[in-house]
């Protein structure tokens, strides 16, 4: 029976010994230990937190990059092609008004030409119109040196005349 | 899947628990017969040739007494006085226990203020005026005597004191390592107790308690973890085995009176409507409920107390039983069997010393946690 019955003097000692340390250990023991281990918890938390950041950012940050150099690539291209398009116009421009000078040039000298023909069959003209006055001249001249042939002449024209 | 395995993990434990108090239990149940029959077949010849008994060496094992006893050393006991400290009716008496002289039987009469003092079975009786000798009734009570306030150091509260020095000890200079590293990484003894706070704060405070209140109980559940659990292994170390502390219903009842005053005093709303007027029922059910609730309020912290009080007196008894057997037969061929089932039972005490802790700690959490719990319909 003396087994199971609590003694007062133990109970007593039991409490007082448990309550001094309880208030103890909590003091000096649990709080620093839970408060460490509370601190590095926190500490890897954040920090797995940060790591995780950091990756997306990174992630970002090589997002970004690939996108800059998407969009550089495709500038390029896009001055590669104007500067072959303005070369291209160049040349076909260049090629239209070389093609244009020609033509007038031509056009020019067809003209020039063409003045000049037209001069030179003047000059031809009044050259021939003086070589055949001059070889009328003589002829008639020649033709007219006696009075008959003079006098046919006039008849001729005469009759032509009175035709009309 | 995570909270299956957990379920699982936890199933498999609690199965665990239970083949070992059952295992416990029958060979208890077994050896006690059988010693109970040796000591009483014994005590019939004690007054002939003073023989062992048995059940008389296990008893003096497993209680409290006055003096530290550590060994008989050419038929004188060697022993650790202890101080005796009595509230009689004239106030306090104090006096070394050495002044009884080692004497048990109340033969030896210490007189201290016109007071005389007999310890008779490890109890203390003030003897009336007038009287020298002790006289008994039929149950072996003496009639001429009365008990006196007891309040001293006992062995029980000696070997308390040691482990709350040694606890203490550990403890401290484990949060000192904290304070020296600058990462809060734990060295030394610290990454040995680290665990077990983890431990205790992972798996029996938060789940129990819950994470948003558990931080307030924290430094009781550790500690009375550590408390029992010091002092179960302390009780399976030979030399102080004499000192059965966890093993004392005095001690096992202080420890369950925390936690049903810290239960009573965090009860919510919720909970003690849970008590006396049980919500969700018919009210003829309330009024059945409610003595039922109020008897349970007051068993949970009793059965606290008799689980590890029984717990671990069982595996000293047991322990002493298998050792008796050697004296019983007198005879040395018994003793290896003796020793190897002694062994046995005292890999599994050592078990035990961490589950009784354990439980002990769970369970009040988890009285705790129903105190503290809010209401969710």
């Amino acid at each position: 029976m003396d087994l199971i019955t609590p003694g007062l003097g133990l109970v007593f000692w039991s409490v007082i010994t448990f309550l001094i340390l309880l208030l103890v250990l909590k003091k000096f023991a649990w709080k620093p230990i839970l408060g460490a281990v509370d601190e590095r918890e926190t500490g890897i938390k954040n920090a797995l937190e940060a790591a995780d950041k950091a990756r997306k950012e990174m992630e970002n940050l090589k997002a970004d990059n690939e996108r800059i150099l998407n969009e550089a690539r495709a500038e390029r291209e896009a001055m590669l092609k104007d500067a072959r398009d303005i070369k291209n116009k160049m040349v076909s421009d260049a090629k239209e008004e070389a093609q244009q000078q020609a033509t007038k040039m031509i056009a020019q000298a067809q003209e020039a030409i063409e003045n000049e023909k037209r001069s030179a069959m003047a000059e031809l003209k009044s050259h021939v119109a003086s070589l055949s006055i001059e070889i009328a001249e003589k002829v008639v001249r020649q033709e007219l040196g006696n009075k008959d042939k003079q006098l046919e002449l006039v008849e001729s024209m005469l009759s032509d005349a009175k035709l009309n | 899947m995570c909270t299956f395995a957990r379920n699982l993990e936890q199933g498999i434990f609690k199965l665990f628990i239970m083949t070992l108090n059952t295992l416990r239990a029958v060979l208890f149940l077994v050896f006690s017969v059988a010693v109970t029959n040796f000591g009483f077949a014994s005590q019939d010849n004690e007054d002939q040739d003073k023989g062992f008994n048995a059940k008389e060496m296990i008893m003096h094992h497993v209680k409290d007494a006055h003096e530290f006893h550590i060994v008989d050393w050419d038929n004188k006991p060697i022993s650790i006085p202890l101080p005796v400290i009595l509230f009689t009716d004239n106030g306090l008496t104090t006096f070394m226990s050495s002044e009884f002289h080692h004497d048990d039987s109340g033969s030896t009469i210490v007189e201290k203020n016109g007071e005389r003092f007999v310890k008779y079975h490890e109890k203390i009786y003030q003897l009336e005026s007038g009287v020298d000798t002790l006289t008994f009734d039929e149950e072996l009570h003496p009639t001429n005597a009365k008990l006196p306030l007891d309040f001293s150091i006992t062995k029980n509260v000696f070997m308390m004191w040691v482990s709350v020095l040694v606890i203490l000890l550990i403890f401290i200079s484990a949060a000192r390592k904290y304070k020296k590293s600058n990462n809060f990484m734990p060295k030394g003894v610290a990454s040995f107790v680290e665990p077990l706070v983890v431990f205790i704060r992972d798996e029996v405070a938060i789940p129990m308690i819950g994470e948003k209140k558990y931080r307030k109980y924290m430094p009781f559940l550790l500690s009375v973890f550590f408390f029992i659990w010091v002092n179960n292994i302390f009780g399976l170390i030979p030399i102080l085995n004499g000192a059965n502390v966890s093993g004392n219903i005095a001690f096992t009842v202080s420890l369950a009176l925390f936690t049903f005053i810290i239960t009573i005093f965090s009860g919510n709303k919720n909970y003690w409507k849970h008590i006396f007027w049980m919500p969700g029922v018919p009210v003829p059910m309330k009024i059945f409920l409610m003595p039922i609730e109020i008897v349970g309020m007051f068993v949970k912290p009793i059965s606290l107390t008799i689980r590890l009080f029984a717990n671990i007196t069982a595996g000293h008894i047991i322990i002493l039983s298998l050792m008796s057997l050697i004296f019983i037969f007198e005879s040395v061929a018994i003793a290896p069997v003796s020793v190897g089932f002694s062994l046995f039972i005292l890999i599994i005490e050592i078990v035990v010393t961490a589950i009784q802790a354990y439980i002990f700690t769970v369970l009040s959490a988890l009285y705790i946690g129903t105190a503290t719990e809010e209401e969710h319909h």
